[in-house]
């Protein structure tokens, strides 16, 4: 098994950000929120963020963030993410999945598109 | 739960919530005493005596902190089921170490699951928290410092260096727990045809 070192990782990192060279002020202008209470996590929590991890590599994005908190009240519809971008109201999805994850990614996230099919509320 | 790696991300999360800036996770198996065992370390204030001494009761509860509730009632079970148990230490000010313990072999023990998955979760979600993870197969040691990492110059906050180190976790974690002579090894590949 070849060893994983610190430079592996430096180079990983230079190479995505080479690949897009997007300029990134420090800024956030999306934040998403995980819920991983007990209640989150045993509905699948952990594949949602998984799919958003792969989704965020790829998009490579320095300006978007990923949180997680605790249980928010709403275990029955839980997995459950919050999306707040810059100047927008909040939005609660629910039952997601790794696949609704990867759709409200591409078009929340990216484009601004809120996916009303999967949407819990405003907050 | 599904995984037991599922219950550790829950327990992770709850020393998070409860204040903690560095976690110590250690998973030790030993087949040879058919022994699995969790613990979850923190430096967090300390769970109040009256939860640590009842963790299998899940209305005890500090809803404040939402330091606990059903996670630690359900590894509690878990454990319990697979003839073990789950012990909780506690010192005020100083931390909170939880420990459960499973026969490794019997038959209602969840399988331990995407451990790499969970620490890397973990550590994109709490960029802030310093997370040490030790996982030992029949003495064969496993161990990550995040911290350690991060002073070398690592950027983990960025999901491709995550997405690689989670890959590299997965892989040295299913070699450690491959039987030498078992299909896929050297010694299979290198032993003559039998019948």
């Amino acid at each position: 098994m070849p060893k994983l070192t610190i430079e592996d990782l430096k180079r990983i990192k230079e190479e995505t950000t080479k690949a897009t060279a997007v300029r990134h002020d420090g800024d956030v202008r999306v934040k998403i929120t995980v819920h991983m209470g007990t209640c989150g996590i045993a509905a699948g929590a952990r594949e949602v963020m998984k799919s958003l991890m792969e989704e965020m590599a790829e998009a490579d994005r320095p300006d978007i963030r990923v949180v997680t908190s605790g249980c928010m009240g709403m275990c029955s519809s839980e997995p459950n993410i919050t999306v707040e971008a810059l100047d927008s109201e909040p939005i609660v999805y629910q039952h997601m999945d790794a696949n609704r994850m990867r759709q409200v990614f591409r078009r929340h996230v990216l484009q601004g598109e809120v996916q009303t099919d999967f949407a819990l509320a405003k907050l | 739960m599904r995984e037991l790696s599922l219950h550790i991300l829950d327990i992770v999360e709850n020393g998070i919530t409860a204040g903690a800036g560095r976690i110590e996770i250690r998973v030790e198996e030993d087949r040879r005493t058919d022994r699995l065992s969790i613990t979850v370390g923190d430096n967090g204030p300390g769970m109040p005596p009256e939860k640590a001494g009842n963790p299998e009761d899940p209305f005890i509860t500090s809803r404040t902190t939402r330091r606990v509730g059903l996670g630690l009632s359900l590894l509690a079970a878990a454990a319990r089921r697979c003839e073990g148990e789950l012990t909780v230490a506690a010192t005020p000010g100083k931390g909170t170490e939880v420990k459960a313990w499973f026969r490794h072999s019997h038959i209602d023990r969840a399988p331990l699951g995407d451990a790499a998955g969970t620490l890397s979760m973990l550590i994109l979600g709490n960029p802030h928290i310093d997370f040490v993870y030790v996982h030992t197969v029949d003495g064969e040691e496993f161990s990550l410092d995040t911290r350690e990492l991060i002073d070398g110059g690592a950027d983990l906050t960025d999901p491709g260096t995550l997405r690689r180190l989670e890959q590299w976790i997965r892989d040295t974690l299913e070699g450690m727990h491959r039987t030498p002579g078992a299909p896929g090894t050297k010694e299979s590949l290198h032993a003559e045809a039998d019948d």
